[in-house]
């Protein structure tokens, strides 16, 4: 077994005046003073050995919160900010949280069982820092489970850190920008990894991309991270040129091959990565090619960290970084197999030693009796120039029971020359679609749309197929 | 944007844009028929009243498409209509549905 990671505020304490800075959109902090501050009013003592229920709405106060909580909380249960309120007392009760760490108290109504509530500070105010660390926290992370319903999935310090060995503090500063929420697994990915080895810039709940490009300009940003919704947001916002990172990375969603191709022509001079994880399973694997899928030599491979099999076409992952379970009832829905891997529920297919997503187990649409996975038809539509990003979904169909529809958004001027009308884009579209699908994945009807909904997690949100 | 679907003016009391439909929806029908086949690559049949739509030379998923695009267009599914019993049989059926939840 590997050492246990010492606490996070010991961690970043013990690198003294090299600590990083939280970029706040209210102001920066400097992390060193967490060797003698603290965000909690001095209240950190009353937490300890606590369930802790963390209910904050910025996400650099939250960050400051849960640096302080690791090691001391005997649980942290961590609320995304886009958590539907009506479900917050499910998620207490699940989790026997007994105290509230808060930006403001009203958050907490219809909570029941809460003891002590604990507001949280903008700022590291002077305080008598206690006692080390005593706790192995156990952190609750939520999903946003397809049933509407989150997960409480169950990790600690050295889960979430598996994946983070080579971030190690180097000798020019690296300064993360993220469009994650640090609440979630992805962004707490981030969070760990930018403040054990430098700064971070979080977007805020809201932020419009071109604000959050010109704060993470301002603070200097080196590396920046977000789903490829996010990515395509950033490339149809006219501000992409606001960053010049020198690492850029997607992850949480497919990265097809054209908002590769996008970031690459974008940041010439930016490695550009690739990433695959989940809340349960943990960091799958990241690939810096600029090639869509992974190679298939990481299938299987003998001794590695993290071991990747698939089983059944779904992608199965076992490492020191999966989560430890499900918190509550639903335990038994924890998706380990007899094998001990996770099984993360994304079908894989194999072409030329490669292997390519195909979309969720449960995403397929089922179209007279033929399976489609939306994310296949997505990418041959993506690959359009004029296309920036589209959404398959499933109509319900009197004759096949589902047909296949696409909603498109126009990329915005890039390609040269005039954008096409809707109708020589949707001609167009259906005809690259018939060339290289088959005719049930061939969408029946493309609208052209202003924009497609995504998520605070930063995913196209899909409507239940 | 042409859009067939029941429009009425409460004021004048005229004028559904379909009252006119009884051509309009029928020409739409039969060129989107027409598209189809050109896309699925199939021979489309001369279309009559009395064609019936197992021998146009369409199949299911030419229907289903066709049936997708006429709900774009005129906003309206007959088919998942309370008062749609049966399917139809021929061509002539098929416009009749439309015409009649049109009008």
């Amino acid at each position: 077994m590997p050492p246990k990671p010492c606490p996070l505020r010991e961690a970043i304490a013990a690198a003294g005046a090299a600590a990083g800075r939280l970029y706040g959109v209210r102001g920066t902090t400097e992390l060193a003073g967490l060797a003698h501050g603290s965000s909690l009013g001095g209240r950190l003592e009353e937490l300890r050995g606590r369930s802790v229920l963390l209910v904050v709405q910025d996400p650099a106060h939250a960050a400051l919160a849960l640096l302080e909580l690791d090691g001391v909380a005997g649980r942290l249960v961590l609320c995304p900010v886009d958590l539907p309120p009506e479900q917050l007392p499910a998620v207490a009760r699940s989790a026997a949280c007994d105290v509230a760490v808060v930006d403001s108290a009203e958050r907490l109504a219809g909570v029941d069982g809460i003891e002590r509530c604990v507001t949280v500070g903008p700022e590291l105010e002077p305080a008598a820092v206690g006692r080390a660390g005593s706790h192995d926290t156990e952190w609750i992370l939520l999903t946003s489970g397809t049933s509407g319903v989150p997960q409480l999935v169950r990790h600690d310090l050295a889960t979430l850190t598996h994946a983070l060995a080579d971030a190690r503090r180097g000798a020019a500063p690296i300064v993360w920008g993220t469009f994650y929420d640090v609440r979630r697994y992805g962004g707490l990915q981030i969070l760990l990894r930018a403040l054990l080895g430098g700064s971070l810039v979080p977007a805020a709940p809201g932020e419009a991309v071109p604000a959050f490009l010109e704060r993470a300009r301002a603070a200097r940003v080196t590396h920046v991270s977000g789903t490829p919704s996010h990515w395509r947001k950033v490339l149809m916002s006219g501000a992409a040129a606001a960053i010049a990172p020198h690492y850029v990375r997607l992850s949480g969603e497919i990265a097809d091959q054209a908002v590769l191709d996008a970031l690459r022509a974008t940041y010439p001079g930016a490695i550009i990565v690739h990433a695959f994880a989940s809340t349960e399973a943990g960091v799958a694997f990241e690939v810096r090619d600029g090639r869509a899928g992974f190679p298939a030599a990481l299938l299987d491979a003998p001794g590695a960290g993290v071991r990747l099999t698939v089983r059944d076409g779904t992608l199965r992952v076992r490492s020191a970084g999966n989560a430890n379970g499900y918190l509550g009832g639903n335990s038994a829905a924890f998706p380990r197999g007899p094998d001990g891997a996770i099984d993360t529920g994304d079908l894989i297919e194999q072409r030329s030693g490669r292997c390519y997503f195909l979309g969720r187990r449960g995403g397929v649409i089922n179209v007279g009796g033929l399976k489609v996975y939306p994310e296949e038809i997505e990418a041959v539509i993506n690959a359009h120039p004029w296309v920036r990003m589209s959404l398959v979904r499933s109509r319900r169909s009197p004759i096949t029971g589902a047909v296949v529809i696409a909603d498109v958004v126009l990329a915005d001027g890039e390609p040269g020359g005039a954008p096409p009308s809707p109708e020589e884009l949707t001609r167009e579209l259906l005809k690259g679609c018939r060339r290289s699908l088959a005719a049930h994945k061939v969408p029946a009807t493309i609208r052209v749309v202003p924009g497609l909904e995504v998520s605070a997690s930063g995913k196209l949100v899909r409507p239940n197929a | 944007m042409r859009r067939g679907g029941p429009v009425t003016n409460e004021q004048t009391g005229t004028v559904r844009a379909t009252r006119v439909s009884g051509v309009l929806v029928r020409s739409a029908i039969q060129s989107l028929f027409e598209q189809v086949a050109a896309e699925q690559e199939r021979q489309l049949a001369a279309l009559t009243d009395d064609t019936r739509l197992i021998d146009c030379g369409l199949d299911s998923l030419s229907f289903a498409i066709i049936v997708a695009r006429l709900e774009d267009r005129l906003g309206v599914d007959p088919f998942s209509s309370a008062e749609t019993t049966d399917f139809p049989v021929t061509f002539g059926d098929f416009v009749r549905l439309y015409e009649g939840i049109a009008t």
